[in-house]
Formats: structure tokens, sequence, C-alpha cells
């Protein structure tokens, strides 16, 4: 009793909606329009080694890495905390540390305007204290602190949730053994947690290159990240051959630096691309 | 002792991170004043106005039709796709299945711009602009695969004797699958469908690329008006949005609790 055919209404969907966009994508990445019609060309990958928009590519990929690094510092004690047995109420911790992340994305990052505009409350607050004329929209660390905050749960609920799932009498074998906390957690806790911190940096790292708005909302009209770039190029300078290249650039780049990442995966069970 | 009350000290703290921007989002869609830094009395005006604004309104429409459409849709799409890649073979399997996974993977402006392109390129036959329909299209196929990802699981937990059993007990394949199968995965369907519901609803990236002039959802909305800077009308749509999505949440979770006790007690 084969069933498959029900999937053809799917199949067909996903060839009109993925297959061939991606080929249109692909196609106005390579081509030119001439006097003589369309001709194949590399010029639109080879434009974005101009080096103005390599320092788009790179100063996005600084400020993702910035991020990264922070939710990492920042939730990998989280994620211990709330995986800690002395908590009977963990769960209903865990579920704090996700509402945040079904409010609309665009709303978080406009509470953190509200915040830092001039007169905002921060602002208010540094002025209380005398801090001199305090810039805080529309600057680098404002993005940081804006692709933080909406990241920032992407990091904890990964290594989280591969703490809980620790066997305790691991830990228990080592204090057994006489290790102290300190050993304990360099030698067995973080070694055996980190799939979840892989996970972890792939999925704040990927949204943090790829973000438009945190960048337009809160670094301004001026800021340019690749993914502001790519805005502009489809809905401003109207170069859709160059958006398509930056995009295709950006898709190729991301998907392989998940593949690496998946490959260092323990917990990967198979079944998604590679 | 100590390292105890620096754990929870810090848990405080991030907590605070969390939630300290969304609390004064929703005390300032109250205040008098129009200027965020001092408070200038309690009001409903901002809420008033957000009321009176028919932008807002045919925006609020467009999310919720959408969401609803999109969402249906993908759900039966989904669970019928996934019905039949689980009786597929191995290696078309696995090619559908990174299928599947390209939209989840791909960056949401890829796929974006990518559908925009589709639309365009397909106007001179189809006749369709952008707009309400396109918007439609895309939000379908970006849920589709998180429907499918939901009912997949359930179908492999599906002990395959009991629709066999169906069948030798007369009935057609159809009456079987809809009658004994269908319920048996229902929890799966159910969870892909508010998935897609509530992937739909908070979508910008790919509406604000497959829109076109005059059509825009609640975030296309946000997102133009933000862009002019902070407008207290704002802090009050924000603040309905976030009740509605902490109701919601707590209506899925109370159900998700139901669900996992009563597995529980399937398995005494």
């Amino acid at each position: 009793m084969k069933r498959t055919w029900y999937s053809y209404p799917y199949l067909v969907w996903m060839v009109i909606f993925i297959v061939i966009p991606f080929l249109l994508l692909l196609f106005y990445t390579f081509t030119v329009n001439t006097d003589k019609g369309l001709m194949f060309t590399l010029d639109h990958i080879k434009r974005l080694w101009d080096p103005i928009y390599l320092m788009v590519l790179l100063r996005s990929i600084v400020l993702a890495i910035i991020c990264t690094i922070i939710c990492l510092i920042i939730g990998y004690p989280v994620g211990l905390i709330l995986a800690s047995r002395e908590y009977r109420s963990k769960k209903v911790l865990a579920l704090l540390f996700v509402i945040p992340m079904w409010i609309n994305f665009l709303l978080r990052t406009y509470a953190w305007m509200t915040l830092l505009e001039k007169d905002g409350l921060v602002y208010t607050i540094l002025k209380f204290f005398r801090v001199p004329n305090p810039q805080l929209l529309y600057t680098d660390q404002a993005v940081v602190l804006g692709m933080v905050y909406n990241f920032l749960p992407f990091m904890v609920l990964p290594i989280y949730s591969v703490l809980t799932k620790l066997d305790k009498n691991i830990i228990e074998a080592a204090e057994d053994l006489g290790a102290n906390y300190i050993t304990i957690l360099k030698r067995v806790i973080v070694p055996l947690s980190l799939p979840g911190v892989i996970s972890g940096i792939t999925m704040v790292f990927m949204p943090a290159v790829t973000t438009f708005i945190i960048s337009r909302l809160l670094g301004g009209g001026h800021y340019i990240l690749v993914g502001n770039l790519i805005e502009q190029q489809f809905m401003v300078v109207g170069d859709w051959h160059f958006g398509s290249a930056i995009s295709f650039v950006l898709m190729v780049v991301i998907l392989v630096s998940m593949g690496i990442m998946r490959k260092y995966d323990n917990e990967y069970e198979g079944g998604a691309i590679w | 002792m100590v390292t105890r009350l620096v754990k929870r000290i810090y848990l405080y703290l991030i907590f605070m991170f969390l939630y300290a921007p969304i609390v004064v989002l929703v005390v300032y869609s109250f205040n008098q004043s129009k200027s965020r830094g001092h408070w200038g009395g309690f009001t409903l005006k901002w809420y008033l106005e957000l009321f009176k604004d028919t932008e807002i309104s045919r925006a609020l429409y467009n999310t919720i039709m959408i969401a609803i459409l999109s969402a249906v849709i993908a759900t039966i799409l989904g669970t019928a796709a996934a019905i039949g890649i689980h009786d597929m073979k191995k290696i078309p399997k696995a090619i559908v299945m990174n299928l599947t996974y390209l939209p989840v993977l791909n960056p949401e402006i890829v796929t974006g711009v990518s559908l925009m392109l589709l639309f365009v390129f397909s106007k001179a036959i189809t006749r369709i602009g952008l707009g309400f329909f396109t918007m439609l299209l895309s939000h379908i196929t970006f849920n589709i695969p998180y429907v499918i990802l939901s009912v997949l699981p359930k179908l492999k937990q599906l002990n395959k004797h009991i629709y066999e059993a169906a069948l030798d007990l007369g009935a057609t394949p159809f009456y079987a699958l809809w009658r004994v199968v269908v319920p048996e995965i229902l929890p799966g369907i159910l969870t892909g469908f508010m998935l897609a519901f509530t992937l739909s609803i908070d979508d910008f990236v790919i509406s604000f690329f497959t829109t076109g002039s005059g059509v825009s959802n609640l975030s296309i909305y946000v997102y133009s008006m933000a862009r002019r800077g902070v407008n207290p009308k704002i802090n009050a749509l924000s603040t309905i949005m976030f009740l509605t999505v902490l109701i919601l949440l707590l209506i899925v979770n109370k159900r998700m609790s139901k669900d996992n006790s009563h597995a529980k007690e399937g398995v005494k």
C-alpha cells in the first residue's frame, strides 16, 4: 500500500515556489543585459570584491561574531543554571525564556529604540549620572545590543536542552573520583555540552549575519550590513542582477558553514542537507 | 549557599534584560506625554488613535486572513506530503527531505528575494501583481516544511499494523486513512498548524519582499512607522500584540501539558 502520490501536490508546489525561484536567482546572478541580449557573466560576483562591498561583508561578519561571542558568554551560564537540578521550577523558568521569542521580532527591536533614543529611559538615566552627551541609538553598540537581545534565547535553549539530558551519574562519578566543581565543569560538563554549544552558535550567527531590520532600526539609515545591501539593491537601486549575486553568495556561505557545523554536531540525526 | 545566591541574581538580571524593554514599552503606551523621558499621566488616547486608524485595521485584516489561509492550506498540503514522504523509498525520501529543509535553513532574505523574482518574472503570464495573493503564496511556501517536520515524527511512531487491520476489516484505503491514521497523527497536525499560524503572523522579511504597494501586514506597518522613529501608537499596538501572544501561548501550553499527561497515562 504505497501512498507516495499523496506528496505529489507538495512536490509540484515546491518545484514552483522553491526550485524555480532558486534557478531565477542563479539566472540573474550570472547574466547581464547587453545590446545583443542576455549574456553570461561573472561580473556581478566579481563586483563583490570591490573594497566597498567587501567592507560591508566584513562588517556584517565581525558584528555577527561579536554578537555570537557575547551570547555564548552570557548564555552558557544561563543554560547551566536553568539545567541545574536545584530549581524545581526549571520548566517555568525555561518557559519564561521562550516567551520573548514569540513576540514579534520587530517589536522587540523597536522596544530598544524607545529605550535608547534621545530622551529615552536609558538616555535619561545616563544623563542623571552626568554622562556627557550619550549617543546611544544609531551606533555599532546599539546594533550588537539588539542582536544579542533578539538571539540570546537561540543560544541558551540548545545548551539547556543538552545539559538537561546529561547523565547525572557521570558528574557524580567525577565527584567521587575527587574532582572539584571547576574541574568537573572543564573536563566533563563543557565537553559533553559541545553539541548544544555548536548548534547555539549556528542559530545565533546565521540570523545575525543576514539581519537587515536590526541594523536598519537601531543603526539608522546610513547603516549598511549585507542584509541592507541586498534590500537596497532590490528595493531602491533596482539592480536585480547584483542583488541576486549578493544573495547567492550569502546563501552559499550560510549553507556551507552550516554543513561544516553539522559535521561536528553529534546530536545530528540525518535528513537535512549534506 | 553563596554560589546559589549568585546564580539566582544572575538569572534575575538576565530576565530583567529580557523583559525590561517589553515592560517599558507597555508602560509607555499609557503615557500622556509624547516625549518618553518623563511620565505625563495615564491615558488611553494612543489606543483610541490606533482603533481610528484605518490603515492599521486593514493591516490587521491582512495579517489574520493570511495567517489563517496559509496555515490551513499548508496543513492540508503538508500532512498529505508527510504521509506520502513516509512511504517513499530511501533515496527519493532523502532528496525530498533535503528540498524540504532548504527553506528552513536558507536565510529568510534569500527566500524572500527569490520568491519576489518569481512573482515579478511570472507576472507577464499570470497577470498577478505583487500583493495579497503573492504574500499568501509565499507564506504557504515557508509554512509547509514546518507542518511536514511536525507530522513526520508522529507517522514514525504510528503502528502500521493498525492501518492494515482496518484494511483487513474491509475499510477502503481512504476511509482507513481518515478514520485510523489521521486521528493518530492529529497532535502532530495540530502542532504543525499552530506553528504555521504563528510563523505567518510573525513573518516580516518574506512578506516585505513579496508584497506590493498598498498591501501590508502588521509587521510591515510597524517597520514602516518605526523607520521614521518612535511613535506612541506603535507602543499601544505592541502592547495589544504582546498580550495576544501571551494568551495564545498560555492556551497552547495548557493544551500541550494536557497532551503530555494523557501520554503518560497511556504508558501506565
